[in-house]
């Protein structure tokens, strides 16, 4: 486990302060299954997401003004008189979109290959409570220019807790600092999304600290057995994320120069006014699905329960699924199903981007509907009736007879190896 | 948000009985000369665009965002710029005496707004509030073709429509009676570029120049990205050999 080196100074360090020695069993040496496909690239895009998140905000917090007489104007002074502000803003609004791209295709990827089973369920739960940060982070961090949007997102977000019996109401009002959403709302949502980053921060450490526990997850969802079934993290994945973070940066670029305001909408280029309530009040794209959960359900209690329910159901995923095998390539029923959750899901996202009414209405209610029905039934009785497609021996073993391409992409087909 | 905004404009319209008089005329296309990956502000349509914002606009809507200084960008000369913030008397101070006072308007000055405040906008427009147009193309559904569209298209309301005391009939506006009356009438500014002051002129340069005025940086930005994607594809493409070589071996 220790580090060969000749240097004197890094051993004066090592002797005293492991640091050398813990980057190298976690970063170089760490053994990393040899199949890993691209979809395991957006762990280590989502951490470069927030790191390129933290940097641009500490810098657009050099030079905002949380109050909610100046937060409008402080926030164009950045986009025409702070050296490149405009690029520090639009890579941080667009920088919160792709932070949330990266982490659902990170999620949906653990659903495929069912990395949230046994022994990783911890993993998946700091996943969870990591994106409930985000959430939150993201939401507070869209109120900051004291647009309409933003203030009036902000109200609406808010007034869902009133909906809580007895305690609604001053639960809502000491969120808000006064009976309004106001300056004092203003202030502390600053505070709070000054704050969060860092708590995910310190979740992530745990997140890979529990990764590193039982290594990786991979493909074929079987548990590395030996040496010959891994290779070390570096150079190999080292040289496969920095050319995912390639691919991934052109995207970003893309957004950020030629469509920065693409992602956004035109009322948060207008002024909060607490008296002029927009048509249609909408949150950012990826909060969408969740909203359209929320106004699927006729009752407003009910509404918020549900939404709330969305993601705290995946705390017992690990649970529901009572199937053995991890990977949905061996996996026939659950494969199409996964599929299926995946179209629900972006079908939510278009529900929650038009009003709660008509075909939109129905289409939400349906896939509110198939949203629990998969999670809370189809998961446990797919796990008993599904009968599996069989495994192969090892990792090794399967990209050895895969052979040259890729290492045992996720379609790698196992039958005829019983 | 657009392909979806697009979807249910064609879900409304295919609904039929949605399409009530209330409903707006969805904006034009305009094929801006800055619009595109690569596409610069015309810089004559931009300072005529400027002349109708002063002549016209600047009665009723303000550019408070917007500095004097910034029209160095849009081509007019310190002296010029100068000149044109001089022209207006802005309130300072307070001076030694502790008194507030009016001098002439400096480069670093903003754009002065036509009211002092919203309720004086209010009491002066019959009760209607024109709106700051710093980030007007960016605060609009559509952006400069919605502005275009608003300004160049106003017209007589059909039969059907009875329209409230001073409001004008725009098939572009919500609810289609907007209150501010024609801005543009021919000839109603005279160009220095000989250009002849139509309606459609008019509305093309000033929704021009409020496109700068929204997003001053647009030309630094898109000519930075050009420069951020070609290196990346170059970054990308050596990374990807390198990706290749390593795990040569593996494979």
């Amino acid at each position: 486990m220790g580090i060969q080196t000749n240097n004197s100074i890094v051993k004066w360090i090592e002797y005293r302060l492991p640091v050398f020695s813990t980057l190298n069993h976690s970063l170089i040496d760490y053994p990393t299954p040899r199949n890993l496909n691209y979809w395991y690239n957006f762990g280590s895009l989502a951490g470069v997401c927030l790191v390129v998140q933290i940097i641009t905000g500490i810098v657009l917090a050099m030079h905002y003004t949380p109050h909610a007489s100046m937060a409008f104007d402080s926030t164009e002074h950045i986009m025409r008189d702070v050296n490149y502000g405009w690029l520090l803003r639009y890579i941080h609004a667009n920088g919160a979109s792709m932070f949330f791209l990266v982490v659902y295709i990170h999620i949906f990827r653990g659903l495929y290959y069912g990395s949230y089973k046994m022994p990783r369920e911890l993993l998946w739960w700091l996943g969870i409570v990591i994106l409930l940060l985000m959430m939150a982070t993201a939401f507070m961090g869209y109120v900051l220019p004291w647009g309409q949007m933003s203030f009036w997102g902000a109200t609406v977000i808010t007034n869902l807790f009133s909906a809580i019996p007895l305690v609604g109401t001053p639960i809502v009002e000491w969120l808000w600092g006064g009976f309004a959403v106001g300056n004092a709302t203003l202030s502390r949502f600053y505070s709070l999304h000054y704050l969060l980053p860092f708590v995910i921060v310190g979740l992530v450490m745990l997140h890979l600290l529990a990764l590193h526990q039982h290594k990786s997850n991979n493909p074929l969802g079987i548990d590395i057995k030996g040496p010959q079934d891994t290779i070390p993290f570096h150079p190999y994945y080292t040289a496969k994320d920095l050319f995912g973070l390639g691919v991934f940066a052109i995207v970003f670029a893309g957004f950020v120069f030629f469509a920065p305001n693409y992602l956004g909408h035109p009322d948060n280029y207008i002024e909060a006014n607490p008296l002029v309530t927009p048509a249609h009040i909408v949150p950012e794209w990826y909060l969408l699905p969740f909203y359209a959960i929320l106004r699927s359900i006729p009752d407003k209690f009910l509404g918020v329960v549900a939404m709330f329910a969305s993601i705290f159901v995946l705390f017992l995923l690990p649970w529901l699924d009572t199937s053995r095998v991890r990977s949905a390539t061996f996996r026939p029923i659950y494969k199409q199903v996964f599929w299926l959750l995946l179209i629900c899901c972006v079908a939510l996202g278009w529900v929650g981007a038009n009003p709660p009414e008509g075909i939109y209405l129905v289409v939400g209610r349906i896939a509110t509907t198939f949203y629990f029905l998969f999670f809370l039934v189809l998961m446990p009785l797919i796990g008993w009736f599904e009968r599996p497609r069989p495994l192969p021996e090892s990792i090794g073993a399967s990209v050895a007879k895969t052979g040259g391409g890729a290492p045992a992409d996720a379609h790698a087909k196992p039958e005829g190896r019983v | 948000m657009r392909p979806i905004a697009a979807l249910a404009l064609c879900l409304a319209l295919a609904g039929g009985p949605a399409l009530a008089a209330g409903d707006t005329t969805p904006p034009k296309s305009v094929d801006w000369p800055h619009g595109g990956p690569f596409g610069t502000f015309d810089r004559a349509a931009l300072q005529r665009g400027f002349l109708v914002y002063k002549q016209v606009c600047a009665a009723c809507h303000g550019l408070r965002q917007v500095a004097y200084r910034n029209l160095n960008e849009i081509g007019f000369n310190e002296a010029q710029v100068k000149v044109l913030a001089a022209e207006v008397e802005v309130q300072d101070g307070p001076n030694d005496q502790g008194e507030m006072f009016n001098r002439p308007g400096r480069p670093s000055d903003r754009f002065r707004s036509p009211f002092a405040n919203p309720q004086a906008a209010r009491a002066a427009n019959n009760g209607a509030l024109p709106p700051d147009l710093s980030l007007i193309t960016k605060a609009r559904a559509g952006g400069g073709g919605y502005i275009y569209s608003l300004l160049t298209g106003y017209r007589n309301p059909p039969a059907e429509v009875k329209l409230a005391e001073g409001m004008s009939y725009n098939p572009y506006f919500a609810g289609r009676q907007i209150a501010m009356a024609p801005p543009l009438n021919e000839g109603a500014v005279e160009f220095a570029d000989g250009t002849k002051a139509g309606v459609e002129q008019m509305a093309w340069d000033v929704t021009t120049f409020l496109a700068w005025a929204a997003e001053p940086e647009m030309e630094a930005r898109k000519r930075m990205g050009v420069k951020v994607i070609l290196f990346l594809l170059v970054l990308t493409g050596v990374l990807y050999a390198v990706k290749r070589k390593v795990w040569a071996e593996v494979h």
